[in-house]
């Protein structure tokens, strides 16, 4: 089965925390202060943080996760 | 999920009190060097990125303006403004530009120049700021910092402004160069540990 999460460009990400302020499901974390992290099993792929991210580096896929 | 206001998510308060307050005497230029060293000392403790993340009123305030009040067209950035080169070329350039500042608070010090009561807009347009100015007990070297560190701040909060309207909200942090900063110490820290 396939669902929509965001997916962070880590190289890019400048860790502002931007998406992680906007996100509704507290998906996402900065990790260590180097980039953005998204928790796959809390990302609904609402699209708010992808709007948010000033760096516009934040994808919606649609990534195969276990049914 | 509502989430939680807390304290911090007031801070942006401190961005027009700050730019409000060197209308009237610029000496309160200073405090700013809060939101200097504040970031730098966080991001060498296990808080790394907190400041970015939770604290920074400049960040908190282009939120609001950008977010709540619409005032920004939330376009994308374009790739070249985006990218690691100009990231850091601006963190040199600023970094470059504050040298030049403090240089000139020295002469200023040293009795080799004399106080410039203008604001410095862009590092280029010199824009009388004498109202700003009643006299200091101190050297008027501790005046010329204050004149050439507002300069800086209001400098940059004019750029970010522009960036916010232009793009995000807060495309500013693409390239604050305290961001810039912050960040390469977390990853000198992360590099070390390995």
């Amino acid at each position: 089965m396939k669902k929509r999460k965001a997916v962070v460009d880590q190289k890019a990400c400048v860790s502002c925390g931007s998406c992680v302020k906007v996100c509704p499901k507290r998906a996402l974390s900065i990790y260590k202060g180097l980039y953005a992290q998204v928790d796959e099993e809390r990302c609904v792929g609402c699209k708010k943080c992808a709007k948010e991210c000033p760096a516009s580096i934040i994808e919606i896929v649609a990534l195969e996760v276990p049914a | 999920m509502k989430q939680q206001k807390h304290w911090y998510d007031y801070l942006f308060i401190l961005t027009p009190i700050y730019i409000g307050l060197g209308f009237f005497n610029i000496l309160f230029a200073w405090v700013g060097l809060v939101f200097f060293f504040a970031p730098l000392i966080l991001a060498c403790t296990r808080w790394n990125k907190v400041y970015c993340n939770l604290l920074c009123d400049r960040g908190q305030f282009f939120t609001l303006l950008g977010g709540r009040f619409g005032l920004s067209r939330k376009r994308d950035m374009p790739k070249w403004m985006r990218s690691k080169a100009f990231r850091y070329g601006f963190l040199v350039f600023f970094l470059v530009m504050f040298l030049v500042m403090l240089w000139n608070t020295y002469l200023v010090f040293a009795g080799a120049r004399d106080l410039a009561q203008v604001v410095k807009l862009l590092w280029t347009f010199k824009v009388p700021w004498h109202f700003a100015y009643h006299g200091t007990v101190f050297s008027p070297g501790v005046a010329q910092f204050a004149f050439g560190f507002y300069s800086i701040m209001l400098t940059s909060t004019l750029i970010g402004l522009v960036m916010m309207a232009l793009f995000k909200p807060r495309s500013w942090c693409v390239f604050c160069p305290m961001g810039t900063m912050t960040q390469l110490i977390c990853k000198a820290k992360a590099g070390k540990q390995g």
